[in-house]
């Protein structure tokens, strides 16, 4: 039995009169892979955000790593962000002028200290070790994709967040991106991914669906796990 | 990385980055230029003003007391003290004697007027006679014109001014002039002695109610030989600073090294205290008028150049400003970013003011140098004289310049604090 890494206790996020969260709860243990869906507006983000220490729930509490995160102040929620939450988005957000390689050294510069060798070998582990001193325009979206993960997991976070991380991909960087995703979950890494296609989401060993700010299903697919991944890997 | 990403955000933002240079370059010079003007200004402004008149008059000691006590200034009746006229050329062996460019010596006194021809009765007239144009040969072989002529510059005379060695011209005050009837080429009696009326002039104060002459012709008149009762001396100065103000209340106060530099300069007030060295029982004191009028006229070129300089800097922090701000907006995604990563606020508004105190830097540098050009140029068309560069500027600019480009920020560092990850990171 793994330990919780992250718990949600009747956490609601009220915007004026709409609920984008309705008294959500929710274990994630570590070493889990979790997809969330749900249709657009059902508070997928909103979720992410909160979960990921860049929001405060309006009512409810947070627990990340045995720690209550739903009262903290904004500074201890950056101290807490950098060092247990790894972050990937939509739009990559790379820094333009900065090569692969440099986007990498500057989480690492926030956290501790830039090592350009363990950033190289962040690199390598996403298979872009010959494409580190090129800038993002120089890179496709699959490859700019995959800058952010290794950006994203230099500092050894706790969890790795993506918010739709491969809306913006081809099928092919898509299989790519997941195939790096299963790798991190048999090294243990914990995975909390939004996403909007079924095939990713189906991957995952477990998938709940939001709508309307409610967990409306909560689905085990461990059953199915080992055959979702044998199916990629044909 | 810090400074990496602080010089490649310089460099990928240049057109905004130049336009806060310039207008550091602008601000700067601009300060730079006037606090130059400012400080080298005093010296300049002083020498200018040495063509209005006489900056100190040297009295006997008692009657320089009078003059204290009751205000009494053309002493007439208390003024029974006297300097000796043998004395007067003492001036030019001063320390300073070099800075003391013209001088006369004044014998003051009352003599009975009588207009003969005409049948009026005998009035009291104040008379004056002085050096006009007065050739000396000093000790040291110099040679040396002075006397009142050069210092009545400002004198309308109609007629001709006297001639020094002619003993039976006067000059009449155009009030007095007025008041007796008088005109050019009358002759009039003093104490019994004849006189040609030569001239008349308006000075604008006291002096167009008196009758003037030689130095020679007075003595005679007053029965007074070989004395006098003033000098009037123009005297180039250097304005007074705080060891000149404490000098000129008690020299003694003075360490012995502060009595060094203060003798060495040519201070009002050292000149003075030089004067009475040699002047036997004289007593020199500036002439307040004059000394007012130099420091009024100062403190509004001090206060026009003060005002310049805050407005500039007023100028330079809004459009820095509207730079910084722009710039900052422009990169909320980035900024937003390096949050989500883990950048502590302080941090992200470092790596801002960095930017701008860097780009500020190079501009403040730049327009340092530009100003002190200004500065000369300045110097060169008003002035018409070179500029002493004060090294305290350059301190003086850049304190203001950190300051300004801080408060600059301010906006801009509140839209940092302020800017959510979530708002920037999640935009489709
Ligand atoms: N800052 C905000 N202010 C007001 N409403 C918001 C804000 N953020 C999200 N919402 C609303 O909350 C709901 C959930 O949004 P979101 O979590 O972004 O949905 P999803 O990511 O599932 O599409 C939506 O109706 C959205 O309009
Ligand atoms: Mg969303």
């Amino acid at each position: 039995m793994s330990k919780q890494i992250l718990e949600l206790k009747n956490v609601s996020k009220i915007y004026g009169s709409l609920k984008a969260l309705a008294d959500i709860n929710l274990k994630v243990n570590a070493g889990d892979w979790l997809s969330i869906m749900g249709p657009s507006g059902s508070g997928k983000t909103t979720m992410i955000n909160i979960i990921g220490c860049m929001d405060t729930p309006s009512t409810g509490s947070v627990i990340l790593d045995g720690v209550d995160i739903s009262r903290e102040n904004a500074s201890s929620l950056t101290r807490i962000r950098r060092d247990k939450i790894g972050l990937i988005f939509q739009q990559f957000h790379l820094i333009s002028y900065l090569t692969a390689v440099e986007n990498v050294m500057v989480a690492q510069y926030y956290h501790s200290m830039p090592d350009e060798a363990e950033a190289m070998e962040a690199l390598e582990k996403v298979g872009l070790k010959d494409r580190a001193r090129h800038l993002p325009a120089q890179l496709s979206g699959g490859e700019q994709q995959r800058v952010c993960i290794a950006r994203a997991l230099i500092n050894s976070p706790e969890i790795l967040l993506g918010d739709e991380p491969t809306g913006n991909l081809d099928e092919e960087n898509e299989g790519i991106v997941v195939d790096i995703f299963r790798r991190l979950h048999d090294e243990g890494v914990t995975i909390i991914i939004v996403t909007h296609d079924p095939e990713v989401g189906d991957v995952a060993q477990r998938k709940i669906i939001l709508e309307h700010g409610r967990v409306i299903q909560d689905i085990d697919q461990t059953s199915t796990f080992g055959q979702a991944l044998k199916i990629h890997h044909e | 990385m810090f400074w990496h990403m602080v010089f490649k955000t310089v460099i990928r933002q240049k057109s905004k980055m130049l336009m806060i240079a310039f207008t550091v370059i602008l601000g700067v010079s601009l300060s730079t230029a006037m606090m130059n003007v400012m400080l080298g200004v005093g010296d300049k402004v002083n020498r200018e003003l040495k063509v209005y008149g006489a900056n100190i008059t040297v009295r006997h000691k008692d009657a320089a007391l009078m003059n204290d006590l009751y205000g009494l200034n053309e002493g007439v009746g208390v003024n029974d003290k006297f300097l000796f006229e043998e004395d007067v050329l003492k001036l030019k062996t001063i320390f300073w004697g070099f800075n003391i460019l013209d001088f006369a010596p004044m014998l003051e006194g009352k003599a009975v007027m009588n207009l003969p021809g005409k049948n009026s009765p005998a009035v009291d007239v104040k008379i004056n006679g002085t050096w006009i144009a007065k050739h000396n040969t000093l000790s040291t072989g110099e040679e040396l014109d002075t006397g009142l002529k050069a210092l009545r510059t400002w004198w309308d005379v109609k007629g001709e001014w006297l001639n020094e060695s002619r003993d039976d011209e006067v000059m009449f005050g155009n009030l007095l002039a007025e008041k007796s009837g008088v005109k050019i080429g009358d002759v009039i009696a003093l104490n019994g002695r004849n006189f040609i009326v030569k001239g008349i002039f308006t000075d604008g104060g006291d002096a167009d109610e008196e009758i003037l002459m030689t130095l020679a012709a007075a003595q005679s008149v007053l029965k007074l030989s070989g004395k006098i009762s003033s000098i009037e001396v123009s005297a180039l100065t250097t304005p007074d600073n705080d060891l000149a103000k404490k000098a000129a209340q008690n020299p003694k106060s003075l360490s012995p090294d502060e009595y060094e530099t203060w003798y060495c300069t040519a201070y009002v007030s050292a000149i003075c205290h030089q004067i009475q060295e040699v002047i036997r029982d004289g007593v020199a004191k500036p002439v307040r008028q004059v000394a007012e009028s130099e420091g009024t006229i100062l403190n509004k070129t001090t206060l026009l150049m003060i005002l310049i300089t805050i407005l500039s800097s007023i100028g330079s922090a809004l459009a820095i400003s509207n730079l910084i701000t722009a710039s900052v907006i422009e990169r909320s995604q980035e900024l937003g970013l390096l949050k989500a990563l883990g950048a502590y606020n302080w941090q992200i508004a470092l790596l801002v003011l960095v930017e701008v105190m860097i780009t500020g830097l190079f501009g403040g540098i730049f327009g340092y140098f530009l100003g002190i050009g200004f500065a000369q140029v300045i110097g060169q068309t008003v002035f018409g004289s070179y500029i002493e560069i004060a090294q305290m500027v350059i301190l003086i600019v850049g304190v203001i310049l950190f300051f300004v480009t801080l408060a600059g920020s301010i906006p801009a560092i509140r839209y940092l604090m302020a800017l959510k990850p979530t708002e920037v990171l999640h935009g489709k």
